[in-house]
Parts: C-alpha cells; sequence; structure tokens
C-alpha cells in the first residue's frame, strides 16, 4: 500500500488512439499517393496546414524507431548503421540518422515503404535541423524549404523592442513567402481558413499543455514525466488540429479532477525531481527504478516545453501558459495577421527552442522557476550524445544547481543510439545519487 | 613582410598588448567566428580580435562543456578561462553553431566580462534576411556607441569598410598569385596571413602584405618543386604542424575554403548608400559556412570553381570532431569534388592533431594521386 491513492488515466486509450491516428494517416497518404509533407515536428507545423496533406515529423518518428529498436535492433542499431555506411558522420544527431538510415533502407517503422514526401519544410529551430532536411532533399529529389527562426532571447537580457520587431517581420515575411513556394512546388491552392484555424488550434493546445503541466505542481504529482511522454506527443505530432485541443480540454479537466482528489501519478512520491534533456527512449525503464527509491520525475523543461506555450510574467517573475488569441481577445481573419501572431507565439513562447540557442542565465531562470513552483527536490541530467541542441548549457546547469546546493545526477547517453548508452552504469550512478540524498529502496 | 605573418600568429597576445599600450583610445573585442562585422567595430574605435585556440592540452573544459563538443570551442573556451585573453574588454559572437554558443555562454557567466551577441540570420540566401540583418546590425551599431563612448558617423563607417575591405582585397590577391604553377607563397604562410590579419590590426597587416605583394611576392617560389597541388576545405583549421607536414609531403596547398582562410576574406563591400545594408549585405553573399547554406546548396558550384581555376589534383577535407555544420556537408561536399574527378582524404582533427599517423595517411593520399606518373 502506498502512501497516496493512484488509478490509471481515463483518456489514455484516447492519446493512443489519436497517436497512431497520425502515422495511420500517413501510410494512407503514401499507398493513395496524396500529399505528404515532411519535416521537424518542432517546426511551424501549421504552415503546410493550409494544404490537405499528412505531416511527417523526424523527431518522434526517431523516437518511435529507438523504442521499436528494443523489440527490433533493425529498427535502432540497423538504421544507424544504414546512415553510416553512406558516410554520415555517427555523432550527429541521433533523430537524423534514423531518418537518413530508414530513408536509404526504404523502411518505415509503422509498416510498408518509408513514405517520400511532396516537399520538405524545415525550420532553423537548431543548426542540425537547418541542414537535415536538406540532406534528406538530396536523398529524395524532392524540393526543400526552410525556414529561419532566430528565437527572443531570455528576458534576463532585456532584449529591446526593436530587436523583438525585427526577429518577427523576418519570420513573417519568410512565412508568407514560403506559402507562395509551397502552392508552386506542390501545385496544389493554399487554403488561408484551413492555416488561421491550424494557428489557433496550434497556439491552444501548446497553450493548453502548459495548463496541464501547471497541474503538476500538485504533491502528489498527476503525472509522472514518463506518462507525460504519452501525452505532450500528441502537442508535438498534431497540435495544429483540433483533436489535439479537444484532448487537451478533456486532459485538462481530469488532471484537476485528480489533484483535487489527491490522485498520484506515483503511489509512493517521496522526491520529486525533474530530468533534463530527451530520456534514451531505448532505456525509459530508468525511470521506473527511480521509484524504487520513492523518486519520480514529474516534468523536464523539455517535456513541459517542446510543445508548450510559456510566457513569462514580470510581475510574477515566473512562467505562465501563454494566452492563445481567443484568450488574448484576437480574431484573427487574414493570412498576414496569422503569420505575424502565429511567428510572435513561436519566437516569444516556445521557450525549449529558446533554450537550445542561449543556454546561459536565460535557461537557469527557467529551471530554477520549475524547481521552485513544482517543489523539486532534484534533478536528473542526460547528457544527451544524441542531441547536441538540448545538450547545450548542461554542465553549465550542473555547476548551476551544484552551487546551490540543488541535489543533481548526470548520465550520458542517447536519446536514440543505443549504442552510446550503459544501462547497467546508469543505474549505478542512480544507486550512488539515492545514497547521497540518502534515500533508500522501498 | 611574410615572416610578419608567423611573428604574429605565434606571438599574437604580446603583440596585442603592445598594441593596446600604444592605443590607450581604443577599446578591443575578442571574437570567435568570422561572421563578426568587423567594419562596425573598427568605427567604433574597437579592434576586433579573433580568439582562436591554443593546440595544447588543456584540462579546463571538462567541467563546463560536454566533450562532445568540438575542440574548437572547447580550446577557444580554455583559452578565455586561462586568461589569456584578459586583455579584451569585452567578447562577442555571431550566431554561427551550438559549440561557440556554448563557448561563449561559459565565458560570459565565469568571466564577468562585457559582451555583445549579434543574432546573425541562418538562411542567407532568403531576400528578408537583408533587411532584418542590417536592422540587427544597427542594433549593434548603437550597443557599441554606448559601450564605447564613441559616436560612430558614416564617415566612421566608411573608414572601417575601407580598412576591411582593403585586408580583403589584398588577401585575394596574394591567393591568385597561387594559381602559377609554382606559388610564391606556401599553404603554411597563406594561413598565417589570414589568421594575422585576424589576430591584429589590420591597418598594420595591410601594409605587410601589400609590401610583400609588391615586394617579395614577384618572381618567388615558396618551394624549389611545388609537387602535387591540393585544396583544403572544411572546419575552423588554423593547425599549422598540420599543414607544414603536409606541405613536407611533397605538396603545395594552394586554395582552402576555410573560415581561417578564403570563407573570411572573400568578397568585398558593394557599394550602396545605406551602410548597414552594405555591410549586411556583404556578410549575406560572403562563400557560406555549411551551417548557413540553405535551402540551395552554394556551396557546390563555390568549392568547384575554386578546385578548377586553382587546378587541384586532390583535396583534404578537414573536420573537427563533432564539428555538426561540417558534419552535416560531408557526403555532399565529398561527392561534389568526386563529380569533378578530385580525390578527397577526409581526416578529424582534434585540440592537438597526431602527426605522425596523418602523415601516412597524407602520404598514401599523395601516393594515390601520383600514381598516374607510374603508368
Amino acid at each position: 500500500m502506498g502512501i497516496y491513492k493512484t488509478e490509471p488515466l481515463k483518456c489514455w486509450g484516447k492519446a493512443k488512439e489519436l497517436r497512431l491516428s497520425v502515422y495511420e494517416g500517413i501510410k494512407k497518404a503514401r499507398d493513395n499517393g496524396t500529399m505528404i509533407v515532411a519535416g521537424g515536428t518542432e517546426s511551424a507545423i501549421a504552415l503546410p496546414a493550409g494544404f490537405d496533406m499528412d505531416f511527417l515529423g523526424g523527431e518522434p518518428y526517431g523516437a518511435s524507431c529507438a523504442f521499436a529498436g528494443v523489440q527490433d535492433t533493425s529498427w535502432n542499431r540497423g538504421l544507424m548503421e544504414a546512415s553510416e555506411a553512406a558516410s554520415y558522420p555517427r555523432d550527429m544527431c541521433a533523430y537524423m540518422r534514423i531518418g537518413i538510415g530508414s530513408l536509404l533502407s526504404d523502411k518505415f517503422v509503422f509498416g510498408g515503404k518509408y513514405p517520400v514526401p511532396t516537399f520538405n519544410l524545415q525550420t532553423h529551430i537548431c543548426d542540425t535541423h537547418g541542414k537535415w532536411y536538406q540532406i534528406m532533399s538530396d536523398i529524395e529529389g524532392v524540393p526543400y524549404n526552410v525556414l529561419d527562426y532566430v528565437p527572443y532571447e531570455w528576458e534576463t537580457e532585456n532584449e529591446s523592442e526593436e530587436s523583438k520587431r525585427l526577429k518577427r517581420v523576418y519570420m513573417k515575411d519568410q512565412m508568407l513567402e514560403l506559402i507562395d513556394w509551397m502552392e508552386k512546388v506542390s501545385g496544389k491552392k493554399f487554403d488561408d481558413e484551413k492555416f488561421i484555424n491550424a494557428v489557433n488550434w496550434e497556439c491552444e493546445s501548446t497553450s493548453l499543455w502548459a495548463q496541464c503541466c501547471m497541474v503538476n505542481q500538485a504533491i502528489p504529482a498527476v503525472m509522472d514525466e514518463k506518462m507525460m511522454y504519452s501525452l505532450y506527443i500528441i502537442a508535438v505530432l498534431m497540435r495544429q488540429q483540433k483533436a489535439a485541443v479537444e484532448f487537451y480540454k478533456v486532459l485538462l479537466d481530469e488532471l484537476k479532477d485528480r489533484a483535487a482528489r489527491g490522485i498520484a501519478a506515483f503511489e509512493n512520491e517521496k522526491f520529486r525531481m525533474i530530468h533534463d534533456s530527451q530520456p534514451p527512449w531505448h532505456s525509459l525503464q530508468i525511470f521506473r527504478y527511480l521509484e524504487q527509491f520513492g523518486a519520480v520525475s514529474i516534468g523536464a523543461h523539455y517535456s513541459f516545453s517542446l510543445s508548450g506555450g510559456w510566457a513569462y510574467d514580470r510581475a510574477q517573475d515566473k512562467y505562465l501558459p501563454a494566452l492563445a488569441p481567443k484568450e488574448a481577445g484576437v480574431t484573427l481573419s487574414t493570412r498576414e495577421e496569422a503569420c505575424d501572431w502565429y511567428s510572435e507565439w513561436l519566437l516569444a513562447y516556445q521557450t525549449l527552442l529558446r533554450s537550445l540557442r542561449y543556454s546561459g542565465r536565460g535557461k537557469h531562470k527557467r529551471i530554477q522557476d520549475i524547481i521552485d513552483n513544482w517543489k523539486i527536490d532534484g534533478m536528473m541530467i542526460h547528457l544527451n550524445r544524441g542531441c547536441e541542441g538540448t545538450a547545450v548549457g548542461q554542465m553549465e546547469l550542473r555547476r548551476y544547481l551544484s552551487d546551490r546546493g540543488i541535489p543533481a545526477l548526470t548520465y550520458e547517453g542517447n536519446l536514440a543510439d543505443v549504442r552510446e548508452f550503459d544501462l547497467e552504469r546508469t543505474i549505478d550512478k542512480i544507486d550512488t545519487f539515492m545514497e547521497t540524498v540518502g534515500l533508500k529502496k522501498i | 613582410m611574410i615572416e610578419d605573418f608567423k611573428k604574429i600568429y605565434d606571438n599574437r597576445h604580446g603583440y596585442m598588448k603592445a598594441w593596446k599600450e600604444k592605443n590607450p583610445d581604443w577599446k578591443v573585442l575578442g571574437y570567435m567566428c568570422s561572421y563578426m562585422p568587423e567594419e562596425i567595430l573598427y568605427a567604433a574605435k574597437v579592434l576586433p580580435i579573433r580568439m582562436l585556440g591554443g593546440h595544447e592540452p588543456q584540462n579546463v573544459t571538462e567541467p563546463h562543456i560536454m566533450g562532445m563538443f568540438c575542440p574548437f570551442c572547447r580550446d577557444v573556451l580554455a583559452q578565455g578561462l586561462l586568461g589569456k585573453y584578459d586583455y579584451c574588454d569585452a567578447i562577442g559572437i555571431t550566431h554561427t553553431c551550438k559549440h561557440i554558443n556554448q563557448a561563449y555562454e561559459s565565458l560570459v557567466l565565469h568571466r564577468g566580462v562585457d559582451h555583445f551577441f549579434v543574432p546573425t540570420p541562418n538562411k542567407m540566401q532568403a531576400k528578408q534576411a537583408l533587411p532584418y540583418y542590417a536592422g540587427i546590425l544597427k542594433i549593434f551599431k548603437e550597443q557599441l556607441e554606448a559601450w564605447s563612448g564613441n559616436k560612430i558617423t558614416d564617415d566612421d563607417l566608411k573608414r572601417g569598410i575601407a580598412i576591411v575591405d582593403e585586408n580583403r582585397r589584398l588577401m585575394r590577391q596574394v591567393y591568385e598569385t597561387r594559381k602559377a604553377d609554382n606559388p610564391p607563397i606556401s599553404g603554411l604562410d597563406s594561413m598565417y596571413m589570414v589568421t594575422a590579419s585576424q589576430m591584429y590590426d589590420k591597418v598594420e597587416v595591410n601594409k605587410f602584405i601589400d609590401e610583400a605583394l609588391k615586394k617579395e611576392l614577384p618572381g618567388r617560389k615558396a618551394k624549389d618543386d611545388a609537387g602535387i597541388r591540393l585544396m583544403i576545405l572544411g572546419s575552423e583549421d588554423d593547425d599549422t604542424e598540420f599543414i607544414k607536414m603536409v606541405e613536407a609531403c611533397g605538396s603545395t596547398l594552394v586554395i582552402d575554403d576555410h573560415c581561417t582562410g578564403s570563407r573570411y576574406f572573400w568578397n568585398t563591400t558593394e557599394p550602396g548608400d545605406d551602410l548597414m545594408s552594405v555591410i549586411a549585405d556583404r556578410y549575406l553573399k560572403r562563400p557560406p559556412c555549411p551551417i548557413k547554406d540553405m535551402p540551395s546548396r552554394s556551396r557546390i558550384p563555390h568549392i568547384q570553381g575554386l578546385a578548377k581555376e586553382w587546378d587541384v589534383a586532390g583535396a583534404i577535407v578537414i573536420q573537427q570532431k563533432f564539428c555538426d555544420p561540417h558534419e552535416l556537408d560531408k557526403v555532399a561536399m565529398v561527392n561534389a569534388l568526386k563529380a569533378i574527378d578530385v580525390p578527397t582524404l577526409y581526416l578529424e582533427f582534434d585540440v592537438t592533431v597526431p602527426i605522425g599517423p596523418f602523415r601516412i595517411r597524407v602520404e598514401a593520399f599523395l601516393e594515390t594521386l601520383g600514381s598516374e606518373d607510374l603508368f
């Protein structure tokens, strides 16, 4: 019998159904020859939503392959080796190598051949992302374009309004040009109404996910991080769709109800942790191992913010869910207005992407915000060799925590390349960490 | 003249400390990537100098930066943490790659130094990049004015552009001489020239280059036998020991595509009324770092053009270990050179390079290139 009551999430099945529906849609589009757009899912995925299309996002696809590799190593090691056999260096982004390997092997982890898109549209959220789909297009022989992304700086840097205005106009004007480009290379007409709806839904669903994360400030936490991976992914895969908004409304209500009734994600919650960077998708059992000590990871800057909209509130000096257009009293009526708002949303509220670019004081402030408001006892930092974007600043973060007496556990690994992860050593490190914070196995 | 370039490179900090004493009304800003708009700094009476590594083993960066980050950024960070650049009044970067960003953030966090971040665009080919970058440079100019206390007039900017463009023009002229069957300057001395231009006052360096062009290079042969003509391209590279070794193995490096080489100076500023726009335009049009070469691959025709014009028999493609930008272009560049029948040798660099094993590989490569003579 644990300290807290726990029970399964009622909307768990719906989340699974939605996740799979994305890949079913891509399979159908591939088999029917209808339009597929590929790129990073942390792109401006509402932008191509002005067309009837299915979006194949590289990062969750890579994570799916890494997870599938637990049962069948050809989906992990095999695809990595296919990429390396074609001379792509083995220390590059692991998601990218899986994508290249999957394309070169002509295998799709959800069945059949790899779905070649009509075109690739990427956002330069990190240096690798900018080039990733240029390489894919080289191999596929399909058009490629990229949206440059120069996020606003963290609040600690006091960026000028003029600098922000320039970034916003730069991004908006690129979006408008990309719409013309997409029409040209696809030969299809862009539907402004569909696009405007997609922008509204993307903002709303990512705001709702942030609100769900806020509920996790409750003790006991209503979600653990491993659960969150199955829930935030809806916003990653399909945040520009109405179904995502509807799902998160249901989830938010359910989480609030759980918090009111004291329902825990983990019945023995004693030591609340957060994690940094993506997890090793092939070895998620490490999160369950924490629980043997009464420790639970209840979130991360990554899982809160990857597809969450967060706004800094200067008066309260904290980050709160950003207001979607409707809540902010804004009606988007034209393509230009939608591009302008969408640019602001991505530049100002996409705080994870910001930390890929600016890793110092601002990121530390955000992590401290999570530590304070989610009542965190310690942190687990995945020194992630598979994603240099999220690895930027990790050692400095460790120093920051150490200077403030906040226990931190680092372990080295790779989000998708199992060859760079040592499970036994990681378990040993967890054991040592737990001993230092005075936790014994329950 | 030519020997001065090496002196500056070898004793960069000594030169700069002496320069600072002689120029007390100037400030010095250390930067890490060749996208830094030096024209504006000269206009503000701020001397820009590039922070490069020391190529010596170090043990100070491990607590700050993961081992999987490139050796160049770790080496630069080490130099900063060890106080080698303490004569700099500020440091600055443009947005280039994550690794350089990390080195910069760590120095900002731990050295308490004034700092400037210039958010350069990444999609340099976008037509929207010009108004954006011109606006960003105007902000940078205002920040420099506030920091240095020097109001920057249009005349100051024109002076800054003239100094930097003169440096570019002169170095381009030197590179043109390397098209000769037996070039008057080696790849090693060319590298010293470009890095000296980055490390020291360009007004002084320009005098050395000008003098070399007029008095030293005409009729000169860098070596009795130039040997096999090679190109070198890839990541940041100021590994002079490696270059020396390659040229001692029966070859001459006649052209490069490095940010410590031709990428730094290849194009000059085009005339125009709005000075911020013409400065921005120059950086947008320069031969790009791979990370900014999108959506088209403009590097391919540029590099193929260099290989043909400088008539190279082979190319050494070097990559700083973990250097994502160049890893991402590796396959495309090797294929592009292969398409014009230029064989390549691909090497991975670290803070220090094991010359012995690398010599064996270079000799084998050169032997391969020379094998046609046997049959």
